[in-house]
């Protein structure tokens, strides 16, 4: 028999908990993305699910540990979910399965497992898909009642498994360029900032349903505050930072840089302030640390969006300071009651 | 109004003090025997001044105090000396100290008591009188108090300006204090003013939770009865409020120095409990033989006890009736406690609270997961600790580190494992991390020690075969050549030797053990007692959670 050493007592919260409460908060965001663009999302989420679970399984036997508990605490289905709301909501199956088991197997599970990997798992497995397959990666469907073709329920199962399209149209028919991407594409074009914005894609502050999506996250990442699952620091030094690069730079010249608040409501901004950054195995431990962690993400985010190659900067932004965060934890360590006021 | 200051952190775990606050404190009846452990106190044990089959009064000293940190022993009863021997203490180990047994003889009489007024007695000898009584802080650390009343000769610029009272007794289920606060505020009071005249303290402010309004209530009562200009001060419930470092920070907003004490800030703590045996041993002559301790947890009546010291646990626990599927008894708070290897045991001038358990009442904690980093454990610790760093680098065995974050800064409360939700046993990895550390300098230091001595010898050898040598060949030559001067080289040659093997050692020594003073060698040894003990515990621990 072990003997127990004080405390005696302890709270109720468990991990499983924890993940679970964080599944719940992206549940406004996935309602708004069906509402927005079909149930496809739902497809891709149950298939990254099931995936996640999958290699977490395997690995998990493979590393000869405890299956049973380590499935049950409801982490590989939070890297699962977050991969599944990065991606396009309209990918083929061997897309998502692919990152998923990509990011669970070799970003977390070769790094240790729970609670030791040093980066992301689902921004892994987002960078290996845009990396890998950019074509696919970028088609994102029209919102509803914006495309060429809508596509209903079935024939997106369709594409997602069998890759086939009604009719024979491609791909192009039901997707676009992101509303980020047009903005930059269309800027090369020398087209004004006030043109752009008047197509059609574009909706209040953000792209059209996408807008709606970040609105989502933000809502959940607002009980995640509310529910003490994250503190302030990241979400608000993120999007700050955001807003703060991208007002001055719009100040600067508005019609070549877009105002702050599209940064905010375009593309993972809001997903990567309250969910993806905030993930606290790959990110630093100290106040201060989460403070410059994600102001480095903001700018970071917002320099790729502006000046870089890909579409959105918001899982490239994670990944780069995730590097930087045993750095960042060592030169942020609070002073020691007792210690205050001492080197 | 006094504008209260907070510390970092802290919890918000269920207090569970109303059970035991139901009715006043009873005493509790005379035991069929009693067992008095020699060693009560923070310090050397006390010297046995009686012996067996000798009759003794109650409050007689059995034991002298032996040494520079040590407190006397009292009978608790009148009766008859039965046994001077090694018996089981209240220790997570059973761990074994000298002991007197104790058969009562049922006329609890008293020996002559001298009741005294302090005014009229000079600090020096109240102190003595403290010693010889036997009061120590009765809050936990058990402290000989005559220690901590001393004038700081060590800062002859310093002294005391703030004595500080603790009544916040901030661990769940404990209302030992919050009892005799309600019962005995006015003898409290009159002890804080005894204690504030031998200190020379310009203020006095006494802290409690405000979670304990009759305790509060009561005391402000008392204060303003005497007519003294004593604070009495409702602080935020919130664990380990009642930590002595906590304390003084919410109620003064100074911060003792990291491996330094109150009094270097001009602060002075007791627990109220050992302010009122302070009083009773002087005003009344009544040298320290009972304690207040609250009898609760899974029983069918939780209430306080007026106990002798000395008294068998199993029978104050029967007085509460426990309940059939109690299995584990808990010796303090359910933070900071320790489960009783049996209720064999005396009850000791420290011991608060007893805790009858079950798996119901304190379910054992689920298998741990791994750390997440989630760093709840470092928003609630009191002494702003980083505590899944700390948990990193004693997995690890890398102990070094582990110093460096601080860890001896750790006041093992508890809070972190409280909170985690991996269920990390978080404070055993401390425990046995510090264990550790303290076990490699002490070996370091013997290693030391062991290298000067040998070396040492080894040049003593070679100085006296070359003397030796030398003589040989003097007396071969029976030339009158002066030997006086290799002589007084070969001394030279000594002297510098020694110089340099203590210059060796001083450098050798490692950094925390360093000049420490009378009080932290005592905490050190102390602690280093029930570490050995624990250190066993939590490697079993510690293995049975790799597991």
């Amino acid at each position: 028999m072990a003997i127990f050493s004080s405390p005696f007592i302890s709270k109720p919260d468990t991990v499983a908990q924890i993940m679970f409460r964080v599944l719940l908060a992206l549940l406004p965001a996935v309602a708004l993305y069906v509402w927005n663009y079909g149930p496809a999302v739902l497809v891709s989420i149950a298939l990254a699910s099931v995936t996640a679970l999958a290699t977490e399984a395997v690995m998990l036997k493979l590393r000869q540990r405890p299956v049973a508990p380590f499935l049950r605490d409801n982490s590989a289905l939070v890297t699962a979910w977050l991969l599944a709301l990065a991606i396009p909501p309209l990918t083929p199956w061997w897309l998502i399965v692919l990152g998923t088991a990509f990011g669970i197997a070799v970003a977390k599970h070769l790094y240790g497992g729970l609670g030791n990997n040093l980066f992301n798992p689902a921004m892994v497995g987002y960078a290996v898909l845009i990396v890998s397959f950019p074509a696919q990666m970028t088609h994102w469907p029209s919102p509803l009642g914006l495309g060429q073709a809508e596509l209903g329920f079935l024939d997106q199962l369709g594409y997602i498994f069998a890759g086939t399209l009604p009719g024979g149209i491609g791909p192009d028919a039901f997707s676009m360029a992101t509303p980020l991407d047009t903005l930059k594409t269309q800027l090369h074009l020398d087209k004004s900032m006030g043109q752009i914005f008047e197509m059609p894609i574009y909706g209040y502050l953000g792209g059209k349903g996408g807008e709606m999506v970040a609105f989502g996250f933000l809502l959940g990442g607002l009980y995640l505050l509310a529910a003490r699952i994250i503190t302030w620091h990241i979400p608000v030094a993120f999007l700050g930072t955001l807003f703060a690069v991208a007002g001055i730079a719009h100040l600067l010249d508005p019609a070549h840089y877009a105002a702050p608040l599209f940064h905010w409501f375009s593309g993972a901004a809001m997903l990567g302030a309250f969910f993806i950054l905030t993930d606290p195995v790959s990110g630093p431990t100290t106040d201060r640390g989460k403070l410059i962690f994600a102001a480095g993400a903001g700018l970071i985010t917002w320099l790729i969006r502006t000046f870089g190659g890909f579409p959105d900067g918001v899982a490239f932004a994670t990944l780069l300071m995730n590097i930087c965060v045993p750095l960042i934890v060592l030169y942020t360590q609070p002073a020691v009651f007792g210690k205050k006021g001492q080197p | 109004m006094r504008t209260l200051f907070k510390f970092h952190g802290g919890i918000h775990p269920p207090g569970n003090k109303a059970q035991s606050t139901q009715h006043g404190i009873a005493r509790a009846p005379l035991p069929s025997r009693l067992v008095i452990p020699f060693r009560q106190h923070a310090g050397d044990v006390a010297r046995p001044a009686v012996r067996v089959g000798e009759r003794v009064l109650k409050g007689q000293l059995i034991g002298t105090p032996s040494g520079f940190i040590s407190s006397a022993v009292h009978a608790p009863t009148s009766g008859t000396v039965a046994a001077i021997d090694m018996q089981p203490l209240p220790h997570p180990s059973g761990l074994s100290d000298l002991c007197a047994t104790l058969i009562p003889d049922g006329n609890e009489e008293w020996v002559a008591r001298t009741p005294l007024d302090y005014r009229n007695i000079p600090a020096e000898e109240l102190r003595h009188l403290l010693r010889m009584s036997g009061v120590v802080g009765l809050g936990g650390a058990v402290f000989p108090s005559d220690l901590k009343l001393r004038p700081l000769r060590a800062h002859p610029n310093k002294h005391i300006t703030t004595l500080i009272l603790n009544g916040a007794e901030c661990e769940p289920w404990i209302t030992c204090d919050d009892m005799l606060m309600r019962e005995r505020a006015a003898e409290i009071v009159q002890g804080a003013e005894m204690l504030r005249f031998m200190l020379e303290a310009s203020e006095v402010l006494i802290g409690i939770e405000d979670n304990k309004p009759e305790a509060l209530a009561a005391l402000r009562q008392a204060v303003a009865l005497a007519g003294l200009a004593f604070e009495v001060i409702a602080v935020p419930t919130i664990y380990p409020g009642g930590g002595a470092k906590q304390l003084i920070r919410v109620l003064t907003g100074l911060e003792v120095p990291s491996g330094k004490l109150p009094t270097d800030i001009g602060v002075q703590c007791f627990n109220v409990a050992t302010v009122y045996g302070a009083w009773r041993a002087i005003a009344h002559g009544e040298p320290l033989v009972s304690r207040i301790v609250t009898v609760t947890g899974n029983v069918r009546q939780a209430r306080n006890y007026e106990a002798l010291i000395g008294t068998p646990l199993a029978e104050l626990l029967a007085l509460g009736e426990p309940l059939p599927d109690t299995d584990r008894y808990i010796m303090g708070g359910p933070m900071m406690g320790m489960e009783l290897p049996s209720l064999d045991i005396p009850l000791v001038k420290g011991g608060n609270c007893i805790i009858a358990a079950s798996d119901q009442l304190l379910p054992p904690p689920p298998p741990a997961l791994p750390c997440i980093r989630c760093t709840r454990c470092a928003q609630v610790c009191p002494a702003d600790l980083q505590p899944m760093d700390l948990f990193w680098f004693a997995q690890a065995r890398d102990f070094g580190k582990a110093q460096e974050f601080s860890l001896f800064d750790c006041i093992e409360c508890g809070a972190c494992a409280y909170v985690c939700p991996s269920h990390i046993p978080l404070v055993q990895y401390y425990r046995f991390a510090k264990s550790e550390i303290r076990a490699r300098e002490q070996d370091k230091l013997a290693a030391d020690k062991a290298r000067i001595r040998y070396e040492f010898r080894e040049y003593r050898i070679e100085r006296d075969k070359r003397e030796k040598a030398e003589r040989l060949a003097a007396r071969e030559k029976v030339a009158a050549a002066p030997a006086a001067g290799t002589a007084d080289a070969a001394r030279q040659e000594i002297l510098a030797a020694m110089e340099r093997a203590k210059q060796q050692a001083a450098a050798a020594s490692p950094k925390n053990t360093d000049r420490l003073t009378p009080q932290q060698q005592a905490e050190i040894a102390e602690i280093e007692k029930r570490r050995a003990h624990i250190r066993e515990l939590a490697r079993s621990g510690v293995e049975h959670h790799k597991e």
